[in-house]
Formats: C-alpha cells, sequence, structure tokens
C-alpha cells in the first residue's frame, strides 16, 4: 500500500474536522431541544439491527442502500442501518398506547450502501421526527410545521415546500394490474415526467384506457396550490379515493399557508420521492442552488403491520450535515474563543485556569514545548501574571 | 434567470434552430467566440455549451435549469434526478450494434463489446442472455473490431457511412435516440412558473414547421 492509499477513505465517506464537528453538534443539539419542547421524545436505536426489522416494509431501493453482515450470535444477517425511520416504527409498535398519539425524535449516523449522483456523501447523520397513531390532517401539518421551524432554527434560508400524494398513484397503479417489474418501471417514468416513454409503456403494456389516461394526467399536475382544482376536475373519473386524497393535499396546503403566509409552495402530484414505504402525503424542502430537495417526509400508515402493530403514522427528516452546511449560522463555529496558558507550576495560575473552566471557557495551558506559543494555539487570549495577579489579557 | 445547457455540434446546431423559430437566439456565435456562457436576445434566458455526456450532470446539479440531451446520455447517466419533460425530435440516430458483416450472436454465447456506453451495452447483452465483456473507449470504436480489440461495438449510427467505410455493418437496434428536453427537479418546483412558461413556449415551437 502506497503510503497515500492510506489517507484514503471509503468512497462518499469521510471525517469531519473540528470546525465542522463543533457546527454539527451545537446545530443538532438546538434542534433536539427544539423537538423536545415540542413534545417529541428522544431515542437511540442501535446502528445495526436484524435486516428483517430494518427493511420492513421498505421496497427494493432501502435494501441496495443496506450494507448486511452476518451475526456469529444468531446466524441470522444484520444490516447497518441506512434510514433510522423503520427503527422508530418498531419502537413505537412495542410501547404504543391504545388511542394516543406517540411522538418521537431522534439524531444518527446512518450508512448508506451507495453514493448517490447527487448526494455523494455516504455517511449522513440523520435527524428527524416522527408522529404515530394518528392519520389526521392535523397530525401531518405539525410535522410540517417542525420541519419548517427546524430550517428555520438553523437559519436555512429561501425554504421552497413540495407537496404530493403518492396514495393517488398508488390507487391508479394498482387499478392498471401492473406486474411489481412493470410497476417499477411506471415508477421510474413518472420520476421523470416523460410523456414519450410514458405513451409507449402503456400502449406495449395494454393498460386499460380509464387508468391509461388518468396517470397521463398526473405528469401535468403540478404548480401552485390552485393547480389542485384543476386536479379534481381531470381526475374526478377515478374515484371518490382519488378525489379524498387530492382533497387532502388541498387542506394541508390551506392549513400551512394560513401559519406561514409567505412560504412558497409547490403541488406535484406525480412526484413520488420516498415511495419506499410511504402511503399518503409526502413533502419536501428545497432551497435555491440545491439541485434536490434538503429535508423530506411523508406519511406511512402501514409499516408497523409487520412489527405486530400498525399505527398510522407520518415524520420528516434531513441531515444535519447539509443542513449544517446550508446554515446561515455555520461562520459562527469557524473558531473558537481559546485562552492560553503558560507552562508555569503556580498554584494561583491553577486556581484562575479552574476558574475560567468552571465558567465554560476554553482555556489551553502549554505543556513547555517551545513552540506552543498562543498564536499557533488559535489562542485570542492570555493568562498573564500582572500586579501579582494572573489575569486574561487579549493578544495584540 | 433560466440557463439552458446545450451541446456542441448537431444538439447545439438543430436546438438553435427550433429555437430561432420562436424568435429566441445567441447573441455571441460560438464557434466564433471561446465563451463558454453564451447570452441570448431574450432577456433572463442564457446557454451553456458544454460536452455531451456533462449535460445532464450540470442539470442535475442544478449549475443549468435546462438542457437538451440524447437520449444514449441519459440512458447512460442513469439517474433519478431529472425530469424529461419534452421530446424535441432532434438529433435523431440510432443506438446500435454493428460489427464486421453476417456476425450474429447466441444467447449463453460470449462477446467483446467496444462502446461509450458501457451501462446501456451490459444492460442489453445481459437481456439477451449474452455473456458481454465491455471495453470502454472513448472514440473511433468503429476501429476495435478491425483490429481484434473486440467483437462488435456499441454506437449511435446516422447515416451508418463511417462504418461502412470500415467494412463493419449496423446489427441489432438497442434504442432510438432523440434528444429530450431536460430539466432540474428543483428548478421545476422553485421556478415553476417560469420554466413552465419557457416548455411551452417550446412545445409551440416543435408544433410550428420550420
Amino acid at each position: 500500500m502506497l503510503t497515500h492509499d492510506r489517507w484514503l477513505l471509503p468512497e462518499g465517506i469521510d471525517d469531519l474536522f473540528p470546525h465542522e464537528a463543533r457546527a454539527l453538534e451545537q446545530l443538532g443539539r438546538t434542534l433536539m431541544d427544539r423537538l423536545s419542547v415540542w413534545g417529541y421524545h428522544q431515542v437511540i436505536p442501535p446502528m445495526v439491527d436484524f435486516l428483517d426489522s430494518l427493511l420492513v416494509g421498505t421496497g427494493h431501493a432501502l435494501d441496495l442502500e443496506t450494507l448486511k453482515l452476518s451475526d456469529p450470535v444468531s446466524g441470522r444477517l444484520i444490516g447497518l442501518r441506512a434510514d433510522i425511520t423503520p427503527q422508530v416504527a418498531r419502537i413505537d409498535a412495542r410501547t404504543a398506547k391504545a388511542g394516543v398519539p406517540s411522538r418521537f425524535c431522534y439524531l444518527g449516523a446512518v450508512i448508506r450502501g451507495l453514493s448517490g449522483h447527487l448526494d455523494k456523501t455516504r455517511n449522513p447523520i440523520q435527524i428527524g421526527a416522527e408522529l404515530f397513531g394518528d392519520s389526521s390532517e392535523a397530525a401531518t401539518t405539525e410535522v410540517i410545521h417542525l420541519l419548517l421551524e427546524t430550517l428555520a432554527l438553523v437559519r436555512v434560508e429561501n425554504v421552497h415546500l413540495d407537496l404530493g400524494h403518492v396514495g393517488i398513484y398508488r390507487l391508479l397503479a394498482g387499478e392498471a394490474g401492473l406486474s411489481e417489474a412493470e410497476e417499477s418501471e411506471l415508477f421510474d417514468i413518472l420520476q421523470r415526467k416523460d410523456p414519450t416513454d410514458l405513451r409507449v409503456f402503456l400502449a406495449d403494456r395494454q393498460v386499460a384506457q380509464g387508468p391509461a389516461e388518468l396517470i397521463t394526467r398526473l405528469l401535468d399536475l403540478n404548480g401552485p396550490l390552485e393547480v389542485l382544482d384543476r386536479a379534481r376536475d381531470t381526475l374526478a373519473p377515478g374515484g371518490p379515493l382519488i378525489l379524498k386524497a387530492v382533497d387532502e393535499v388541498a387542506n394541508i396546503g390551506c392549513r400551512l399557508t394560513a401559519r406561514f403566509p409567505s412560504l412558497p409552495l409547490h403541488v406535484d402530484l406525480a412526484e413520488l420521492r420516498g415511495y419506499q414505504y410511504h402511503t399518503g402525503i409526502v413533502f419536501a424542502a428545497f432551497v435555491p442552488g440545491q439541485g434536490q430537495e434538503i429535508a423530506r417526509g411523508g406519511r406511512y400508515d402501514e409499516i408497523g403491520q409487520a412489527f405486530g402493530h400498525a399505527r398510522p403514522a407520518v415524520g420528516f427528516s434531513a441531515d444535519l450535515r447539509m443542513l449544517a452546511s446550508l446554515s446561515a449560522l455555520k461562520g459562527q463555529f469557524e473558531s473558537v474563543a481559546a485562552i492560553f496558558a503558560p507552562a508555569i507550576e503556580d498554584p494561583q495560575l491553577e486556581r484562575a485556569i479552574s476558574q475560567l473552566r468552571d465558567e465554560g471557557q476554553m482555556v489551553i495551558q502549554s505543556l513547555g514545548g517551545p513552540h506552543e506559543t498562543a498564536e499557533r494555539l488559535d489562542c485570542k487570549a492570555s493568562l498573564r501574571l500582572l500586579d501579582g495577579r494572573w489575569q486574561v489579557i487579549q493578544n495584540d | 434567470m433560466l440557463t439552458l445547457a446545450l451541446s456542441k455540434g448537431r444538439i447545439y446546431d438543430e436546438a438553435i434552430a427550433l429555437l430561432g423559430r420562436i424568435g429566441i437566439e445567441p447573441t455571441v456565435d460560438p464557434d466564433k467566440s471561446r465563451k463558454l456562457i453564451l447570452p441570448s436576445n431574450r432577456e433572463g434566458l442564457q446557454f451553456l455549451v458544454i460536452r455531451a455526456s456533462d449535460v445532464p450532470t450540470y442539470v442535475e446539479y442544478g449549475a443549468a435549469d435546462l438542457g437538451v440531451a440524447g437520449k444514449d446520455v441519459l440512458a447512460e447517466y442513469d439517474t433519478k434526478g431529472l425530469y424529461e419533460p419534452l421530446d424535441l425530435g432532434i438529433a435523431c440516430c440510432r443506438l446500435m450494434t454493428a460489427g464486421r458483416q453476417g456476425l450474429s450472436f447466441e444467447p449463453g454465447s460470449r462477446v467483446r463489446v467496444a462502446t461509450k456506453y458501457v451501462k446501456t451495452a451490459h444492460r442489453y447483452f445481459a437481456s439477451k442472455g449474452i455473456q458481454a465483456e465491455i471495453i470502454k473507449l472513448y472514440g473511433s470504436m468503429e476501429l476495435a473490431p478491425l483490429v481484434g480489440l473486440a467483437d462488435c461495438i456499441v454506437d449511435v449510427v446516422d447515416t451508418g457511412k463511417t462504418l461502412k467505410a470500415n467494412g463493419l455493418e449496423p446489427l441489432d437496434l438497442i434504442m432510438e435516440v432523440s434528444s429530450r428536453l431536460i430539466l432540474n427537479k428543483a428548478a421545476m418546483k422553485m421556478k415553476h412558473a417560469e420554466v413552465k412558461a419557457f416548455i411551452d413556449e417550446i412545445r409551440q415551437a416543435l408544433e410550428l414547421k420550420p
């Protein structure tokens, strides 16, 4: 191995240096405190878990993302989590009190098996909140509100919110009577909003005219909230369940507009982000300069089924590292105000240092090395003996 | 401000001709200038001129809001991060296998393929049940079968003249290729009105005959 190869980290994996770690720690703490005052209780699920629990009801995509190893104790496959939400669903299924909603939040590292085109990192730090046991629009709105507050708190600015509803697509794909493989092809085409491929696909698979027509119409149902009026007309032949889904998007849009009058809101009924386990409303936050969403979430009412306790659920998550990099506060963490103390054995100096540290100030005492100056240790101030007292003096 | 990424050559020429029908044109000729960002006569619209295979990358990252890319490039780039709302029907050609005359493959056989479309070639031969060893080349694919580097090639074929001049012939069609208008997802959501109006205009341009 060449020496320079030893510096190499696996693709998409990286270290966080002190100023980045400081930013992450501070912002993470601020956010967890805020989630806590909303009544969301922190849980800390393990980094590794039985594969079955990590992947329940989540689909193929998360399976590919999850790194696996075999557990010598049980002989079963265990996975390094690529998403924390299914673990929190398991916690809820075990602790739920009938009829009462539960609120959980979490902050932890996840490992992704694949490095995306845009999202290169394979070791994001996921932060999120999940609300179980309530399928109402109020619950969905609370979680979106919390997402927006999270972004505001870390000063991520110019946030645009995108709203969709995967239930509409699920109903139409169901009616079209496609096999699993065909459905994933259709999913892929809709993600690209490609009318040419869609036409060819629907004709090739001989999808009945009714659902085919409605699926095609989905492609154009995007824009400001008013698009939903058009959706009610064009999707009317799809039946009451579809209209109910459209109304749900509209109602949540209205609630959000009332709470956040200046929030730019965009609706897209063909957006299937997080289709892996979501069943209803999905949402995501975008900011200028980022080609993809910076935080996402939605309703997933069936995931608990696998743990024997299906409860309605809605949640959001984001990569804290992404939020830190976009935060207008990040400059604050570039440097710290450290105080330099000389390498002198003096009880008085000891006391002065202790006192400063008790107050929460950073004091770095020289170990006596010839190069350890205040400047080279990045200290802006020093302890000096003046008038028989150790005092903090700003460096010149 | 909208930024449209184009690649030099056929796509640039045909896309600019298409935009010309609705009165949009660059104010700088890229053949006479070394500029890579070209302003247009339309306020709030500029062009980037880049390599064809880089177009999806620029658009996906949001460095350009929109782009024009061949379906061959998009299939190879293999992303979930782009919208392809419009088939522009320009720069049409076919992605094909090609080799010496009379070459044919049986399922279960092994073949060596030279191409720049590594993923697409891999998927194609796998679907035919043929074991393919793919050799990535960046140009002059036609040379590979002649010097014994590969049994066949996968490349876009327009007139087939280059193949013929080298004693090769097109064999099987992998896909029909035309250029698509591609779009950054975030741009669609954050600049919706602007982007949608522009797409509608291009759709009109497609209906106008040159």
